[in-house]
């Protein structure tokens, strides 16, 4: 027994440690891009470290696509800690000794926020497919929300990762008074071509399981498991890099051996790895979700109003940035992060862009990388000096 | 020996644009902050003076000098900055011609091989100089130029480069007493401002 509790203290220790989740309600009708209006909503949070007296240490986390809000820290029931673990916890870069850190599940996602596995008010069954198109601005409009209702008015950053980013960005257009600065990794101001393909296959991927039923699955009882499996197979290929899965698997064999004279089946680790990560994935996300946020990637054009020009864009911005990019990300890659600072750089905003090494493709914004940690601590350690000056 | 290169500080305006490309720790763009209210960036590619920069709360941006600069449109800063960095580059007259379309003014710094140290330590030694200024051994040494400040003026009049100002640099006896001489062989750090 002793041995059990002292493996679990290890465990905790230098993190958030046990955390739960909030829920709120938020009454005030939001009217989506689609203009559609939810006259309310649901919204499941999670905070860590202790906002201070003037409001001003609050940072943002926003996720991504298959992100929710258990970013840090551990539930009671559960091995594994939230998913920027790394990132967020006392003394880490996203410091919860010195920020107090809000991480919100949006809306159309499938972690309790509402989404398409909801109960639309209107019919009494769950939206499905029914539930209305989002933008990243309509997750934006959505924090705002929550942001009035945890009485702060000015984030000190907003911080996140690939579509993450795409919402910090968001921010800076749209409610220039309310950041002091946005953290923009492994980030693009629009899909490529090939971007939105990919995204495409693994949607008709969960479109083409039987199971799927339009979207009705809920109500007939079923779930499009493969067709879920599948559209994460493939996006999990995009998120990793050909010289890590070299490394990893190689052309290792799972089961069987390739000699000759033999008909027994042989099956390679990337294989097996591939299946369990989709297996995995499809006991846990909402197929509908899936759909709903890859459209949202791909409709995403941060410039598209102010006439494709990424500099009069970035021009309404009055927040400082810091732009981080992978070396091995090819779905975001550091092309795609570099047009972003000479945008910011070219409307005469401050920026800063670190390009870190790592073959870890997509993930590495994920992941425990020395030089990234770094760069990210120190960074937001100059901006919690400024803000604990100012007290 | 650091040299103190505060005085170009009146080569600049207030609250200017300006792109100091190899910026190293980011002191002097924090300086040119604090002193001038410039909006500067800084180039720099080594992970610690990063780190530095990002520490000292100076815009830095991660990028290669040698792999260009095509991402900065013409004439978008008022003064380009090269501090120590030129004699590193592969291509230096190409560098300042980028110099010169980025920014309206350049300010270039670089060691002078002319400087009577350098100058005895080949003549008598027979060795390529290790000196304070230049310390490093032929083989591993970043700088892979070796000029003088008239070599450097030679090749600003072939480009149709204007030197506004300059100023050199030295320290210590009798360096500091024979400079107005001998600039050639008592310059130990030649500072350039230029335009086209």
């Amino acid at each position: 027994m002793s041995l059990e509790v002292s493996d679990k203290q290890k465990d905790l220790s230098g993190s958030m440690g046990l955390v739960k989740p909030q829920k709120v309600v938020i009454e005030q009708p939001l009217k989506l891009a689609c203009g559609v209006v939810l006259p309310s909503h649901t919204l499941v949070y999670e905070t860590y470290g202790t906002l201070n007296k003037d409001k001003t240490n609050a940072i943002l986390i926003c996720h991504a696509l298959s992100g929710n809000h258990h970013a840090a820290g551990f539930y009671e029931d559960e091995s594994k800690p939230g998913w920027w673990d790394q990132y967020i916890g006392p003394g880490k870069p996203i410091d919860s000794d010195r920020f107090f850190i809000v991480c919100v599940n949006n809306i159309g996602s499938c972690f309790g926020s509402t989404g398409p596995t909801s109960e639309n008010p209107e019919t009494g069954t769950p939206y499905g497919a029914d539930f209305p198109p989002l933008r990243a601005r309509d997750w934006m409009e959505s924090q705002r929300l929550l942001m009035e209702h945890l009485n702060i008015s000015c984030w000190a950053a907003v911080v996140g990762g690939s579509l993450g980013g795409m919402q910090a960005m968001r921010w800076s257009l749209e409610y220039p008074d309310k950041l002091q600065h946005a953290v923009v990794i492994a980030s693009s101001m629009k899909l490529t071509a090939q971007n939105i393909a990919f995204n495409e296959i693994a949607r008709k991927a969960i479109k083409s399981d039987a199971d799927f039923c339009d979207g009705n699955y809920l109500q007939e009882n079923k779930v499009p498991y493969r067709g879920l499996a599948l559209a994460r197979m493939i996006g999990h290929v995009t998120y990793l890099s050909d010289e890590l899965m070299g490394q990893k698997f190689g052309r290792d064999l799972r089961v069987g051996d390739l000699l000759q004279g033999k008909t027994e089946p042989v099956e390679f680790q990337i294989e097996s790895y591939l299946n369990y990560q989709g297996d995995k994935f499809s006991d846990f996300f909402d197929a509908n979700s899936y759909i709903l946020i890859t459209k949202m990637l791909d409709y995403f054009d941060l410039a598209r109003e102010y006439d494709h020009d990424p500099v009069a864009a970035f021009s309404h911005a009055q927040c400082k940035f810091l732009v981080v990019s992978f070396s091995s990300d090819w779905r975001f890659s550091p092309v795609r992060s570099q047009e972003i600072t000479d945008a910011l750089i070219a409307a005469g905003k401050e920026v800063s862009y670190i390009a870190i090494d790592s073959d870890h493709g997509h993930d590495a914004f994920l992941l425990p990388n020395q030089r990234y940690q770094n760069a990210l601590g120190s960074y937001l350690s100059k901006l919690a000096d400024q803000i604990e000056g100012a007290q | 020996m650091k040299h103190n290169i505060d005085f170009i500080e009146q080569w600049i305006e207030p609250e200017s644009r300006v792109l100091d490309l190899g910026c190293g720790d980011g002191s002097l763009l924090a300086s040119l902050r604090e002193q001038l209210n410039v909006l500067g960036y800084g180039l720099e590619i080594d992970p610690e003076s990063i780190s530095s920069c990002l520490a000292k709360g100076v815009n830095i941006i991660e990028q290669d000098l040698n792999k260009g600069l095509k991402n900065f449109a013409d004439q978008s800063f008022d003064t380009v900055l090269m501090t120590q960095t030129l004699q590193t580059l592969r291509y230096p007259h190409l560098v300042l011609d980028e110099i010169l379309r980025i920014g309206s003014k350049g300010i270039v710094t670089f060691p002078n091989f002319g400087h009577w140290r350098t100058r005895t330590y080949l003549s008598f030694r027979g060795r390529m100089p290790v000196t304070k200024q230049l310390s490093y051994q032929w083989y591993d040494t970043p700088n892979i130029h070796f000029f003088t400040y008239a070599d450097f003026e030679a090749l600003c009049k072939q480009r149709n480069i204007n030197i506004l100002h300059r100023q050199f640099l030295t320290h210590g006896f009798p360096d500091t007493l024979l400079r107005p001489v001998w600039p050639n062989l008592f310059t130990e750090i030649a500072v350039y401002h230029l335009s086209r």
